[in-house]
C-alpha cells in the first residue's frame, strides 16, 4: 500500500479536529450509533413490559440470576484485564500486552460460554422466544406456566444482541492478539489495542444495564 | 358552503364546519406567506438578474430583518396552535366527548366493517343485539358513540363527509364520536392500507330523522328475534 | 492563539502516474470521488426503476381497470391480461416509496455528495477511512439487488407500504405476501449498515481532516449540511435497524413483538418507525439545502445571506426532529394529549425551515444573478419546498388532519418537499459539480429544456393531488372509481396521470444529456462557475488524493463579490492581497 502512503495528508498535525486521531474518533462516533441502537431495544423491552407486565414473571423464577451474576463478574474482570493490557503497552510492556489481551479473549469467551449453558438450560425448561413454543416453568418445579411468550422474545433479543456484539469483540479480540504476537504494536503506536478497548468497555457498560433490567427489576 | 375551485366533501358533521373553517384559516395564512415569498422570488430574480456593469451588493445580512421574521414566524405558528387545541380535543379527547347519544360497536376486519347495534335496549350484550354489514345506520342530531375495534390489521374508519378518521387497531378498542347535522347516505372508507382488499373495504352511512331510526331499530330487532326462532 | 506556519513542506505528490489496475481504480476503488460516482450511477438507476414504478400506478388510478399497454410482459400472476391486480398494486406503492426514499434520494444526497465533495470542500485528500467508504458502497449495492430481486420470488414483493405497518408487514396471512416482506426487511438492515458506514465516515473526516484555516463558520454549508446529515443517519438509522430485526422476528421465528396476541404491539412499530422516519424526512433534505445555499450564492454572486442562522437553522432541525415523531400517528389511536403534544413541537419545527426560505430570499435581494441550470433548479428548489412547508402546516394542524391524514393530500406534501425539494436539489448538485466529476460540461440547451419541462409537469401532476386529497382521495387506493365520492374527481386523476407520463418521459431528457455529456461535452474548466470553495482549487476532475498542494483556507466560503476582489468571486484559498492593513493571523479551527 505504497500509493496509501504517498497520500497521507501533509499536514499531519492534529490540526483543525478535536486532536483525537481519526480511529478513536470513528470508533466513538460508531459507539454513539450503537448507543441508539441498544436504546431503541431497551425502550421497546421497557414499553412492551409497562402494557403487560403480567407477561413477565418476578425475577429469579425463570432466569437464573446468580449464574448471570456470576458471568456479569466475569464480563467486568475482562474490562479489568482490558484496560490492563492497555496500561501495558502504554509502558512498553510487550509481555504484558499478550498476556492480558489473551485474558480478556478467554474471558470474553467464557462469558459466551455461560451465555450459552444458560440458554440450552432455559430453552429445555420451555423459555423460547416462540410464541407458539413458549411454556416456560421456571427453575422452582411445578408445572404452571410463568409468564408470556413476550418475555421469551424480548429476553432472547436483549441478551441475544448483546451475545452477538460480545462475539463480534471476540473475534476483533483474537484478532488483536494475533498482531500483539506479531509485535505490531508498539509504545508510540498503539491505537489498535485503545479502540479494542473502547468496543470492550461500552460491552461489558451495556451488559450491566441489560443484567439490571433484565434480571434483576 | 359551495366552492367550485376548493372539492371539500359535503360537510355533516357538527364539528365539521369548525374543521373547515380551520381550513380555511390555515389557506389563508399560508397563502398569505406562499404569495409574499414567491412574488418577491420571481420579483428579486427580476431586478437583480445579471446585468452589465452591476456589481452585487456585498452583505452578509441584516440581523434585525432575521429577528423580525424569526419572530413573525414564532407568532403565526403559536397562534395556529392555540386555534387548534380545543377543536383537537373537542374531537379526539375522550373525556370531553358529548354525553348521551347512540352507543355503537364496529369492528374492522379484512375487509368489511361490522357494525353492531345494542337494539331496542340500548345495552350491548344482550339478546336483541344485531349486526349490520358495511352499513352503518344513525340517527341525524344525535351523538354517536363508537368503540373501534380490528380483528386482523390495522384499518382506518374513515368518514369523509363528517370529517372524521380514527385508525382501528387490533388489541385496542378506541372511542370516537360524531354527530350527523343532515340525513342522507354518505361514505364509510378504510383510509390505512390493509392488505389486497383494501380498495374496496367501502360501506354506506345511512343517516335517518331520529323518528325513522327508532322504527328501523324496531324492524331490525324484530328480524332479529325472528331469525332467533326460526 | 497561535499562528499557522504554511506548510512549505507540503510538495506536490507523485500524483500524476496512477498506477492501480482498473478494477482497484474503478470497481474496488477507495477514492471517495469514484465512490461517489458509483453511489451516483446506482442511484440513478434506482430512481428510473422509482419512477417507471410510478408511471404504472399512475395508469391504473387513471383509467382503473384498462389493460396496461404492454402490460402482458408482468405475467398473470401481477397483471392477468394486463391489468394490474390490487397485490401487484400494492407492491408497486411500496416499492415506489421504498426505492425512492432509500435507494434513490438518500444515497443521491448523502452517498453521492457526502462522498464526493466532503474531502473535497475541505481540503482532504480522502475520507478518514477510504476502505470503510468502498465497504459502504459495496453494502448498498447487494441491498439494493436484494429489493430488486423480491418482484421475482413467489407472493410478489414486499406489499404493506413504504412504512410497513405490522400486523400487515408482519404475517404473510393477511398481506398475502411471504418472503418479498422478510427480503424487504432484510435489504434495509443491509442498507443500514451502509450507511451507518458512510455515516463514521462523514463525521470524522469532517472533524479530524479540514484543511488549515478551514474553521466550523467557513465550512461551505453543504459540509454543514452534509455533517448534521450524518449524525442524524448515525443516530436514527439503528432505531430502524432494531425495529426491523423485530419485525423480521415476528415474521419469522413466531415471536409477537407487533401483534396484538399475547400483548404485543402493533402502535410499537409505528412508535419505532416514525421515531427513526421523522429525522429520516430531514436527512433527505438537508443535504439539499446545503447545495441550494452553495448554489444561490454563486448564481447570485451575493454572500449567503446569513449564514449563522442557516447553520443554527439546521442545528435546530436536528435537535427538534427527534421530538416531532408522533405527527404521523395522530390518527393512530395514540392518546390525544401526546397528538397536542406532537403538534406544537410540530409547529416549532417550521419555525426554522421558514427562517432558511427567507434567507434565502435575502441572498438572492441585491444580487446580479446568473440563470445557469444549476441555479434554475435551485431557484425551483426554492419555490417549491415553500409549497411544501406551508401544506405541512396543514396536516401539522391536528383538527385539520383528521380528514387529510392519509390522503392524497400527505402524497402531495411529501412530493414537494422530496420531488420538489430534494429532487431540484438534486438535478442543481448533479449539473453545478457535474463539471468536476466528470471534466465536462453538460449541456445546457438541453439542461433548460429538461429544467422548464420538469418545473411544469412536475407541478400539474402534484399540484392537483392537493386537492383529489381535499377530496377525500384516501392514499395507497387501487381503484378511486369504487368510492361514490371520489366519482366526480376522476377527471383530475386522469389529468394528473397523463402529466405524470409527460414528466417521466422528460427525465428522458435528463439521462441523454448526462450520458452524452459525460463523452461529448465541453472539456470544463478548474473552476466553470467563478466559484470560492476549495473543490475549484483542484482540476477537473481531481486526481487521486485530490490536490497537488494542501489549500490554505482565509476566508469564508461566500465572500462573492467582495471589494477585497476585482473580480466578482474570492476563492478561500487565495492568499489576502498585499494590503496596507496586517496581515490576519490564522487561528487553528476549532477554538
Ligand atoms: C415545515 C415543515 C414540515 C411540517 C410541519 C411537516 C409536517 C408533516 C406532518 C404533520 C406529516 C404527517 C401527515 C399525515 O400523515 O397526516 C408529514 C408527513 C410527511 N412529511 Fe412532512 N412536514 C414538514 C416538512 C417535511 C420535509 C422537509 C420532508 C422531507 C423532505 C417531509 C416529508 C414527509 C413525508 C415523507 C411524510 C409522509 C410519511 C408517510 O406517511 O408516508 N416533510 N409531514
Ligand atoms: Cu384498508
Ligand atoms: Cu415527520
Amino acid at each position: 500500500m505504497s500509493q496509501a502512503a504517498a497520500l497521507t495528508y501533509p499536514d499531519r498535525r492534529p490540526m483543525p479536529g478535536m486532536g483525537v486521531y481519526n480511529m478513536k474518533l470513528g470508533m466513538w462516533v460508531f459507539l454513539l450509533s450503537e448507543v441508539m441502537f441498544f436504546s431503541g431495544l431497551i425502550g421497546s423491552y421497557v414499553i412492551l413490559r409497562f402494557a403487560h407486565p403480567t407477561a413477565y414473571p418476578p425475577p429469579g423464577t425463570v432466569l437464573n440470576v446468580p449464574l448471570t451474576a456470576f458471568n456479569t463478574f466475569v464480563l467486568i474482570c475482562s474490562s479489568v484485564s482490558m484496560v490492563k493490557a492497555f496500561a501495558a503497552i502504554e509502558a512498553g510492556d510487550q509481555k504484558g500486552l499478550r498476556t492480558f489481551l489473551l485474558a480478556t479473549t478467554a474471558l470474553g469467551i467464557l462469558f459466551l460460554s455461560i451465555q450459552g449453558v444458560e440458554y440450552t438450560k432455559l430453552a429445555s425448561e420451555g423459555m423460547l422466544p416462540m410464541a407458539s413454543l413458549y411454556h416456560a416453568v421456571g427453575r422452582h418445579g411445578g408445572t404452571a406456566v410463568l409468564g408470556g411468550p413476550l418475555y421469551g422474545a424480548t429476553f432472547y433479543t436483549l441478551t441475544g444482541f448483546h451475545g452477538a456484539h460480545v462475539t463480534i469483540g471476540v473475534l476483533c479480540l483474537i484478532f488483536t492478539s494475533i498482531r500483539a504476537f506479531r509485535g505490531r504494536y508498539t509504545q508510540e503506536n498503539h491505537g489498535g489495542i485503545e479502540i479494542m478497548g473502547l468496543y470492550w468497555h461500552f460491552v461489558d457498560l451495556v451488559w450491566i444495564i441489560l443484567f439490571t433490567i433484565v434480571y434483576l427489576i | 358552503m359551495e366552492r367550485w375551485w376548493m372539492p371539500l366533501p359535503e360537510d355533516v358533521s357538527t364539528f365539521g364546519p369548525r374543521i373547515d373553517s380551520l381550513f380555511f384559516t390555515i389557506l389563508w395564512i399560508t397563502g398569505i406567506v406562499f404569495v409574499l415569498v414567491e412574488v418577491l422570488l420571481v420579483y428579486y430574480i427580476v431586478k437583480y438578474r445579471a446585468r452589465e456593469g452591476r456589481r452585487a451588493i456585498f452583505s452578509h445580512g441584516n440581523t434585525r430583518l432575521e429577528i423580525i421574521w424569526t419572530t413573525a414566524t414564532f407568532a403565526i405558528v403559536f397562534f395556529l396552535g392555540l386555534a387548534s387545541q380545543p377543536l383537537w380535543y373537542a374531537v379526539k379527547e375522550p373525556a370531553r366527548f358529548p354525553r348521551g347519544g347512540l352507543e355503537l360497536n364496529v369492528t374492522a376486519k379484512q375487509f368489511e366493517w361490522h357494525v353492531t347495534y345494542p337494539g331496542l335496549d340500548g345495552r350491548f350484550g344482550t339478546a336483541d343485539d344485531f349486526e349490520k354489514r358495511n352499513e352503518l345506520d344513525i340517527p341525524v342530531g344525535v351523538p354517536v358513540h363508537i368503540t373501534l375495534r380490528a380483528e386482523d390489521v390495522i384499518h382506518s374508519f374513515f368518514l369523509p363527509q363528517f370529517r372524521l378518521k380514527q385508525d382501528a387497531v387490533p388489541g385496542m378498542e378506541i372511542p370516537a364520536w360524531f354527530q350527523a347535522t343532515k340525513t342522507g347516505e354518505f361514505v364509510l372508507g378504510c383510509a390505512e392500507l390493509c392488505g389486497l382488499g383494501h380498495y374496496r373495504m367501502r360501506g354506506r352511512v345511512i343517516v335517518q330523522s331520529q323518528e325513522d331510526f327508532q322504527r328501523w331499530v324496531q324492524q331490525q330487532t324484530q328480524v332479529r328475534t325472528a331469525d332467533a326462532a326460526r | 492563539m497561535s499562528t499557522i506556519a504554511l506548510p512549505h513542506e507540503a510538495q506536490a505528490h507523485a500524483l500524476h502516474h496512477d498506477d492501480r489496475s482498473f478494477v482497484r481504480k474503478y470497481i474496488f476503488s477507495t477514492d471517495h470521488k469514484i465512490i461517489g460516482i458509483q453511489f451516483l450511477f446506482m442511484s440513478l438507476f434506482f430512481l428510473l426503476v422509482g419512477g417507471l414504478l410510478a408511471m404504472t400506478m399512475r395508469w391504473q388510478l387513471g383509467w382503473p381497470g384498462r389493460p396496461i399497454p404492454g402490460g402482458a410482459i408482468l405475467g398473470d400472476a401481477k397483471a392477468p391480461g394486463g391489468v394490474m391486480l390490487p397485490e401487484f398494486y400494492n407492491a408497486l406503492v411500496t416499492m415506489h416509496g421504498t426505492f425512492m426514499i432509500f435507494f434513490a434520494i438518500m444515497p443521491l444526497l448523502v452517498g453521492v455528495f457526502a462522498n464526493y465533495l466532503i474531502p473535497l470542500q475541505i481540503g482532504a485528500p480522502d475520507m478518514a477511512f477510504p476502505r470503510l467508504n468502498m465497504a459502504s458502497f459495496w453494502t448498498a449495492v447487494p441491498a439494493g439487488l436484494m429489493m430488486l430481486a423480491s418482484f421475482l420470488v413467489a407472493g410478489g414483493s414486499a406489499g404493506a407500504g413504504w412504512t410497513s405497518y405490522a400486523p400487515l408487514s408482519a404475517v404473510p396471512e393477511y398481506s398475502g405476501v411471504h418472503t418479498g416482506q422478510q427480503l424487504w426487511c432484510l435489504s434495509l438492515i443491509i442498507l443500514g449498515f451502509s450507511s451507518l458506514m458512510g455515516a463514521v465516515n462523514y463525521i470524522t473526516t469532517v472533524i479530524n481532516m479540514r484543511a488549515p484555516g478551514m474553521t466550523w463558520f467557513r465550512l461551505p454549508l453543504p459540509v454543514w449540511a452534509l455533517f448534521i446529515t450524518a449524525i442524524l443517519i448515525l443516530l436514527a438509522i439503528p432505531i430502524l435497524t432494531g425495529a426491523l430485526i423485530l419485525l423480521y422476528f415476528d415474521q419469522t421465528i413466531g415471536t409477537t413483538f407487533f401483534l396484538p396476541a399475547n400483548g404485543g404491539q402493533p402502535l410499537l412499530w409505528q412508535h419505532m418507525f416514525w421515531f427513526f422516519g421523522h429525522p429520516e424526512v430531514y436527512i433527505l433534505i438537508l443535504p439539499a439545502m446545503g447545495f441550494v445555499s452553495e448554489i444561490l450564492a454563486n448564481g447570485a454572486r451575493k454572500p449567503i445571506f446569513g449564514y449563522p442562522a442557516m447553520v443554527g437553522a439546521m442545528i435546530a432541525i436536528a435537535f427538534l426532529g427527534w421530538i416531532v415523531w408522533g405527527h404521523h400517528m395522530f390518527m393512530s389511536g395514540m392518546n390525544p394529549v401526546l397528538g397536542g403534544y406532537f403538534m406544537v413541537s410540530t409547529l416549532v419545527i417550521a419555525v426554522p425551515s421558514a427562517i432558511k426560505t427567507f434567507n434565502w430570499l435575502g441572498t438572492l435581494w441585491g444580487g446580479s444573478i446568473r440563470f445557469h441550470v444549476p441555479m434554475l433548479n435551485a431557484l425551483a428548489f426554492v419555490s417549491m419546498f415553500v409549497i411544501g412547508g406551508l401544506s405541512g402546516m396543514f396536516v401539522a394542524a391536528t383538527p385539520v388532519d383528521i380528514p387529510l391524514h392519509d390522503t392524497y393530500f400527505v402524497v402531495a406534501h411529501i412530493h414537494y418537499v422530496l420531488f420538489g425539494g430534494s429532487l431540484f436539489g438534486i438535478f442543481a448538485a448533479i449539473t453545478y459539480w457535474f463539471p468536476k466529476m466528470f471534466g465536462r460540461m453538460m449541456n445546457e440547451t438541453l439542461g433548460k429544456i429538461h429544467f422548464f419541462l420538469t418545473f411544469i409537469f412536475f407541478n400539474l401532476t402534484f399540484f392537483p393531488m392537493h386537492l383529489l386529497g381535499i377530496a377525500g382521495m384516501m392514499r395507497r387506493l387501487y381503484d378511486p372509481t369504487q368510492y361514490p365520492h371520489l366519482q366526480p374527481v376522476q377527471p383530475m386523476n386522469e389529468f394528473v396521470s397523463v402529466n405524470a407520463f409527460l414528466l417521466g418521459a422528460t427525465q428522458l431528457i435528463f439521462v441523454f444529456n448526462f450520458l452524452w455529456s459525460l463523452f461529448k461535452g465541453r472539456k470544463a474548466e478548474t473552476n466553470p462557475w467563478h466559484a470560492n470553495t476549495l473543490e475549484w482549487a483542484a482540476p477537473s476532475p481531481p486526481p487521486h488524493g485530490n490536490f497537488e498542494v494542501t489549500p490554505i483556507v482565509y476566508r469564508g466560503p461566500y465572500e462573492y463579490s467582495s471589494p477585497d476582489s476585482p473580480v466578482d468571486y474570492l476563492p478561500q484559498d487565495r492568499p489576502p492581497l498585499e494590503r496596507p492593513s496586517p496581515a490576519p493571523t490564522l487561528a487553528p479551527a476549532g477554538n
